[in-house]
């Protein structure tokens, strides 16, 4: 079993009209045992901008901390918050300064620019190599599962509460094919005046 | 021979009837159909001496990345109580981490009394539950009674035990009713077989007992019984990952087997989170 899929979940993050969305699934397991049902990859980074990680557990907690102390830095020298974009270039150059020794994670990021709340998702092999496409990014164990699902339901221009369902629907379907990711699920919908944050009733085997 | 001749017919080999095949034909079709007319008889593998060198492919498959990745992880359980046996399953079949279908049978209906559950290889449990099944059948009519489970679980200890070493993956529980009363058994793929009164198999197996042996009484009602194997196999389905679907419960008893309940897991689920509060 590749190290990636050690502790399990899945992230995905989709593009709408002046909006976007990332899901999670709850599950932080140890191979074929479940331990947590309520562990979330996806973390609050500015006030428009979230941060996925999936991959390996105590990686996932290092990234994230390590990730929040350069940002803080770059807002301390520069005096100004950080766009979407700055993130992910920062995340791309931090991951590939272990090129030979890589964190095993793999990170997806959304969020609105703050001044021109220009939609922006992006995600990322572990060692840092930037993709960014103007419909959805997948992370995770159920990766092949959610492309396939997106591939279907998405479409241009979707509305916040449209997307919601487009989102929701992909990840509950893509994860009820995976035995590791699941155990719940949260969705993030980030638009320009408000975060809405769903949790979904999904199964639990 | 006339006839043949005004009618332009040849005597060429492929216009005579099969009976004309040659010895070597015969043979041929006989090989390449061996487990149609003998169920035991399977293609040997393709390389000399399968006990060791199938053990050394499989080992290189490991570190390779290139082997079989069987459907495997399940739970199942049985025990025996006062009103007969109870066997609970789930339904998940899992290649890899890629759950390729939670509806499976994990419970096999050998006959009206008698029933095999499926844990390990599902290709292996279900043919050898099929061969078991035609065996059982067999015996009925020559002996003009019910096979025993006794005699039934040796019969698969006995194909357990002609194919060990060559890889078979299996972890089964008979149960059934007999003249000797309830039996439940445990035969598994290196042809260890065991008469028992409590048995959970699989890898959800260990959180099944968690809840199996505190529960468990001889003197359990049929509803009691019922909810535990229930339980059981839902808080394996809970923690472990490759357990999941449907919850099936069966019951044997002196008239033969009934199918209890088939509950969906998010079902349970809920039902149970809503008695917690």
């Amino acid at each position: 079993m590749s190290i990636l899929a050690y502790n399990g979940g899945c992230v995905v993050a989709m593009r709408g009209k002046d909006c976007v969305a990332i899901a999670t699934d709850h599950r932080f397991g140890v191979q074929a045992q479940t331990i947590d049902t309520d562990f979330e990859k996806v973390h609050q980074v500015a006030p428009k901008m979230f941060l996925g990680l999936v991959g390996l557990q105590t990686d996932i907690l290092t990234v994230r901390e390590r990730l929040a102390f350069r940002k803080k830095l770059y807002e301390i020298r520069e005096n100004r918050e950080m766009t979407p974009k700055v993130f992910s270039s920062m995340l791309s150059n931090f991951l590939y300064e272990r090129r030979f020794g890589p964190y095993f994670i793999e990170p997806v990021i959304a969020g609105l620019d703050p001044k021109t709340s220009e939609p922006f998702i992006c995600n990322m092999d572990l060692i840092g190599c930037p993709n960014v496409p103007d419909d959805f990014v997948v992370a995770g164990t159920c990766g092949e599962q959610l492309y396939g699902m997106c591939e279907t339901l998405w479409k241009p221009d979707l509305e916040p509460d449209q997307l919601f369902e487009v989102i929701s629907q992909s990840m509950i379907n893509a994860f009820d094919r995976d035995a590791i990711s699941g155990w719940g699920a949260s969705v993030y919908i980030i638009e320009k005046d408000k975060i809405t944050v769903k949790k979904l009733k999904t199964r639990m085997d | 021979m006339a006839l043949q001749e005004i009618c332009g017919l040849s005597d060429a080999p492929y216009m005579k009837s099969r009976t004309h095949f040659l010895k070597s034909t015969e043979e041929e079709m006989k090989n390449s159909t061996s487990n149609i007319e003998n169920c035991y008889s399977l293609s040997a593998p393709p390389f000399e001496n399968p006990m060791q060198n199938l053990n050394a492919i499989q080992q290189h498959g490991e570190k390779s990345g290139i082997k079989i990745d069987f459907d495997h992880g399940t739970t199942t359980l049985g025990f025996k109580y006062q009103g007969g046996v109870l066997l609970a399953v789930d339904s998940r079949a899992t290649g890899g981490q890629f759950i390729g279908s939670q509806s499976m049978k994990k419970i096999v209906e050998i006959n009206d009394y008698m029933l095999g559950t499926l844990a390990g290889g599902a290709a292996d449990c279900v043919y050898w539950d099929r061969v078991l099944t035609q065996e059982c059948r067999l015996h009925e009519l020559r002996n003009k009674e019910r096979i025993s489970v006794a005699a039934a679980s040796k019969i698969m200890a006995n194909i357990a035990h002609e194919f060990k070493g060559m890889g078979l993956s299996m972890g089964m529980m008979l149960a059934g009713y007999d003249k000797r009363g309830p039996g439940l058994y445990y035969v598994d793929n290196d042809a260890q077989r065991t008469p028992g009164n409590v048995f959970s198999v699989g890898s959800g197996s260990i959180y099944a007992f968690g809840v199996l042996d505190s529960g468990y009484r001889w003197d359990l009602t049929d509803e009691e019984a019922q909810e535990l194997g229930r339980r059981a196999i839902y808080h394996a389905t809970f923690r472990d990952a490759y357990s999941g679907g449907i919850v099936r419960v069966y019951q044997v008893t002196k008239d033969g087997w009934i199918n209890i309940s088939n509950t969906d897991c998010m079902e349970l689920h809920y039902k149970y989170a809503e008695e917690k509060k």
